[in-house]
């Protein structure tokens, strides 16, 4: 076993810890190695203090406010399946500089040690209160949750297994978009990973999108946009042109609300604005309702 | 000097030549004239290939089909919401075979480009243009796209009606169609904005003009923090009908007449014609499962990365 491969498996087993963690003195010692950095974060909408771990507890929402924080992938699919339930999949993806850009190659391996990830994608098995699926997780945390070649093929890999398996899927989205630093391999993701949307759609199952903030550009203008069910939670950010290129354009200020969760709810693109606290329910349901798709 | 100060220099030239009425003359200075198209017009930079691709005077995509088909009648409207200026869609004839022709329309002038918005179309573009693919299916005829647009436009209303949404939708059924689909990318091919219209069994691509996942202006902007490098980030990029080809992200490049294509319109309507004829030929005879599946494959397949196999490690059975 090389050097890389050691790393990745090193960063698999962390994350697997993370997972299947049960106590969460072990989970806080590793908060402090990304964001939220602090013990103690002011809340970004309504400026109270909070404190980090009791957020863990309360799934990342602000009980001043009920604002819901971003969450990492790992901490999504920990309040989301059934503990324990949870097994990787996708495994081994080596992201490449197609386009040779200076600091990428640098940029990847820091995120890699600070998240435990080795791509801004997450997926594999799990249930949820007993219904199984195939689920997975885009980590804004990771370069934004950009899509470049690795996640394309990932997000596309997850379809697949699920068709291989005929399982539903479930996707959380988080992202900036494409991934300006793979160029062009990147726009194609978009395609392919639509493509793979429409094979698992072709064979009767069910993919459930939930838009969580922020979603905007090459992912809403591919994968997240095609759910058989469109979940978001609430105050997300969710579009294709970000707000400031918005702004830029039409020489305005933005309306208030102006591409937030309830505003696509009001236009018609969101079925169901869902609380995180609610969420695990929902999907359950919607699980159990499909069952057999 | 960058392509358009070289093309200053030979319409100078050629104003010489009108001017003159010695025979002689006319053909040594006519002559020199080739001889520097020649030397500084072949060897084009990346940067020289958008100002080409963006050039005022380059043709557009009614000219292109107006040359191209016969009898081409215009479809207006997506049926949910209005029409869309900056894509025009019909019916036309190239050959005597029906095909469906979808294209973003820039203007020749600021009048004609206020009613097409710059080419930049709203969500009601995409469904016009997915409403007439699922014609084309319906009955069984190919479908030709010309792309040419900076973007999808990013303001109030493309947002409120669903931009994204628009987009993945002609991404996902696109994907589907069991018709043949070419893509003609014939000045600007910006980001998901030219995708939507891009997925196709055969991507073609006019020598200079581009592709990208955004301007070079925009990449120079968000990885340098400095619009002015946009030169040096269309180098970078690889946004080029020769980089694409390279890439496999492209199918076929169509030549241009030295100094791009509006110096010489015919020529280039001709080898466009002429590459969309063979094309056609070739995708025709496959079946329209085959079409689909082909397609499929093709976007399946683009992706730059490496993956070692994880079963190796320690017995792990993933
Ligand atoms: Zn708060």
């Amino acid at each position: 076993m090389n050097n890389l491969m050691k790393a990745f498996e090193s960063r698999r087993v962390e994350r697997e810890k993370t997972t299947l963690r049960n106590s969460k003195s072990n989970y806080r010692k590793n908060l402090n190695i990304d964001v939220p950095k602090g013990l103690y974060e002011k809340c970004p909408k309504c400026s109270e203090t909070v404190n980090m771990k009791e957020m863990y507890d309360d799934a990342f929402i602000c009980k001043h406010c009920g604002d819901h924080f971003k969450m990492r992938a790992i901490d999504r699919i920990n309040i989301t399946v059934d503990q324990g339930s949870f097994i990787e999949k996708g495994l081994g993806y080596i992201t490449l500089n197609p386009l040779f850009n200076d600091g990428y190659d640098e940029k990847i391996k820091k995120y890699q040690e600070k998240t435990n990830l080795d791509e801004a994608y997450i997926y594999g098995y799990g249930r949820i209160n007993g219904n199984p699926c195939v689920i997975g997780v885009m980590d804004s945390y990771f370069l934004m949750g950009s899509m470049g070649s690795v996640v394309g093929e990932k997000v596309t890999r997850s379809f697949e297994y699920a068709i291989y398996k005929k399982l539903p899927i479930i996707i959380f989205t988080a992202s900036g978009g494409a991934r300006m630093q793979e160029g062009i391999f990147s726009l194609m993701q978009m395609a392919k990973t639509s493509a793979g949307v429409l094979q698992h759609s072709d064979q009767g199952l069910l993919y459930i999108s939930v838009l969580t903030h922020p979603t905007t550009g090459g992912v809403t203008a591919s994968f997240a946009s095609l759910g058989d069910i469109t979940l978001a939670e609430p105050g997300a950010l969710i579009g294709f042109a970000g707000p400031r290129v918005i702004e830029q354009t039409i020489n305005q200020k933005l309306p208030e609300g102006f591409q937030r969760s309830e505003f696509l709810l009001a236009k018609g693109f969101v079925d169901k604005i869902v609380k995180r606290s609610d969420l695990k329910e929902t999907l359950a349901k919607l699980l159990k309702f499909h069952r057999g798709y | 000097m960058n392509i358009l100060e070289k093309e200053r220099k030979v319409l100078e030239l050629e104003k010489k030549i009108d001017e003159l009425d010695n025979e002689v003359l006319i053909n040594s200075l006519k002559e020199e004239m080739e001889k520097y198209k020649q030397n500084t017009m072949t060897n084009l930079n990346a940067w020289d290939r958008v100002l080409l691709a963006r050039h005022q005077k380059r043709p557009t995509s009614s000219d292109f089909i107006n040359y191209i088909f016969d009898d081409f009648i215009e479809f207006h409207g997506d049926r949910l919401y209005g029409d869309d200026a900056s894509i025009i869609g019909g019916i036309g004839t190239i050959n005597s075979q029906v095909v469906t022709v979808i294209a973003q329309q820039k203007g020749k002038n600021l009048d004609e480009n206020l009613e097409r918005n710059f080419a930049m179309p709203h969500p009601e573009g995409y469904r016009k243009s997915l409403r007439l693919m699922k014609q084309a299916e319906k009955f069984n005829r190919p479908i030709i796209t010309f792309i040419d647009t900076p973007g999808a436009y990013p303001g109030l209303g493309a947002e409120e009606r669903g931009q994204g949404e628009a987009i993945a939708r002609n991404l996902l059924e696109m994907s589907g169609l069991t018709v043949p689909i070419i893509a003609v990318i014939i000045g600007e091919g910006g980001s998901g904005g030219a995708l939507a219209l891009g997925v196709a069994n055969k991507v073609c691509m006019l020598e200079n003009a581009i592709y990208s996942i955004l301007s070079p202006e925009g990449y120079a902007t968000i990885l340098w923090k400095d619009a002015t490098l946009a030169s040096k980030a269309a180098e970078v990029m690889k946004l080029t009908s020769y980089d694409l080809e390279e890439y496999g992200i492209i199918d076929k490049i169509i030549k241009e007449p030295i100094g791009g294509a509006h110096f010489n319109n015919v020529a280039t309507f001709k080898n466009t014609k002429k590459v969309i004829l063979e094309e056609l030929y070739e995708l025709n005879k496959l079946t329209n499962i085959e079409l689909r599946d082909t397609r499929i494959k093709k976007y399946r397949d683009i992706g730059f990365f490496q993956r070692f196999n994880y079963d190796n490690l320690g017995g792990l059975k993933r």
